[in-house]
């Protein structure tokens, strides 16, 4: 008997009871994908949008995200809302080095991204937060709307279900 | 005091001074030399009581910096925005830090940015570059070939 499509395994139904067939490294994966923990940071406008999407009408705990932690560690995933400038680089690779294994990257927005309308002409802009730390999902848009970083949160879940880390 | 009597009264504290016209708020410009002389009037007078210096601003014209100083009266609801010329080469104006508090980090901000050196400031140091950094990024003619992808 299949259990739905999320939950890695199957279940052999056997007289009082059954018998569950799975993978400890899927089902870990599994719970792990299902409880991500954000870290409370957000350096410019995109953090406007991220706070949209936790809000009540995108809520993203929907999906296991509802527990946004104000320490690293404590949370799971970081969320880079926003321009990170060269001063603000030290303190977001302090942040990522704080946060306990294992531990995820969303670069948000076009300025987590790549600079993004920082890129030229600009002498405190760090081109691209992932010079920095390593990045698991980039989000395009400037700023990105709730439902492209709600899209960024599943693709980054069904990463961690494939066992990407 | 509504825009004509402040010009009228502006007129007679500083001889010299020039008005722009078709802002909305009284402009005038002053030569920098009397800037000391005329805040604390600003501030101390019953008349004008321009106790809140809500912006300070300086602009690279490329030839020359002016220093803008947007000042209101919390009692009497007037506006008065005081203009400066410096030279390029060697920016300097007395500081009204000790006229409007807000104005140390306000002038700290336009030396950081644009290098302009207020004299008897009680702390120019910078603000939002690093202590070691090199330059003025926001004036015209800066350049960064290290930071900068040039467009």
């Amino acid at each position: 008997m299949d259990v739905g499509k999320s939950f890695p395994g199957e279940v052999h139904p056997t007289a009082g009871g059954g018998i569950l067939v799975t993978k400890l490294d899927e089902v870990i994966n599994w719970a792990r994908s299902n409880s991500l923990w954000p870290l409370v940071f957000g350096t410019s406008c995109c953090a406007i949008e991220m706070m949209s999407t936790a809000g009540a009408k995108y809520d993203w705990s929907r999906f296991g995200f509802e527990v946004a932690r104000a320490t690293p560690r404590q949370a799971d995933v970081i969320i880079i809302a926003g321009t990170i400038v060269n001063k603000m680089a030290p303190v977001l690779k302090r942040l990522y080095d704080q946060m306990a294994d294992p531990k995820y990257v969303i670069a948000m927005g076009a300025c987590a991204t790549s600079g993004g309308p920082f890129f030229y002409n600009t002498y405190s802009v760090v081109k691209g937060a992932d010079h920095v730390i390593p990045v698991d999902v980039y989000v395009a848009g400037c700023p990105p709307r709730p439902e492209a970083l709600l899209h960024a949160l599943i693709t980054l879940q069904e990463k961690i279900k494939r066992g990407g880390s | 005091m509504n825009k004509e009597e402040l010009k009228l009264r502006l007129g007679e504290m500083v001889p010299s001074a020039a008005f722009e016209e078709g802002g909305e708020w009284t402009t005038v410009v002053i030569d920098p030399v009397a800037w000391g002389g005329l805040a604390r009037e600003l501030r101390s007078d019953e008349g004008l009581d321009f106790d809140y210096l809500f912006c300070v601003t300086a602009v690279d014209w490329k030839t020359h910096f002016m220093m803008v100083y947007h000042l209101t009266s919390t009692v009497h609801r007037h506006m008065l925005v005081v203009k400066a010329k410096l030279d390029h080469s060697s920016p300097v104006i007395r500081t009204v830090a000790d006229i409007w508090r807000t104005a140390e980090f306000h002038e700290r901000e336009a030396y950081d940015l644009m290098g302009v050196e207020f004299t008897d400031h009680p702390d120019l140091r910078r603000l939002f570059m690093t202590d070691e950094w090199v330059g003025w990024p926001l004036r015209k003619d800066y350049d960064d070939p290290v930071n900068m992808i040039k467009l």
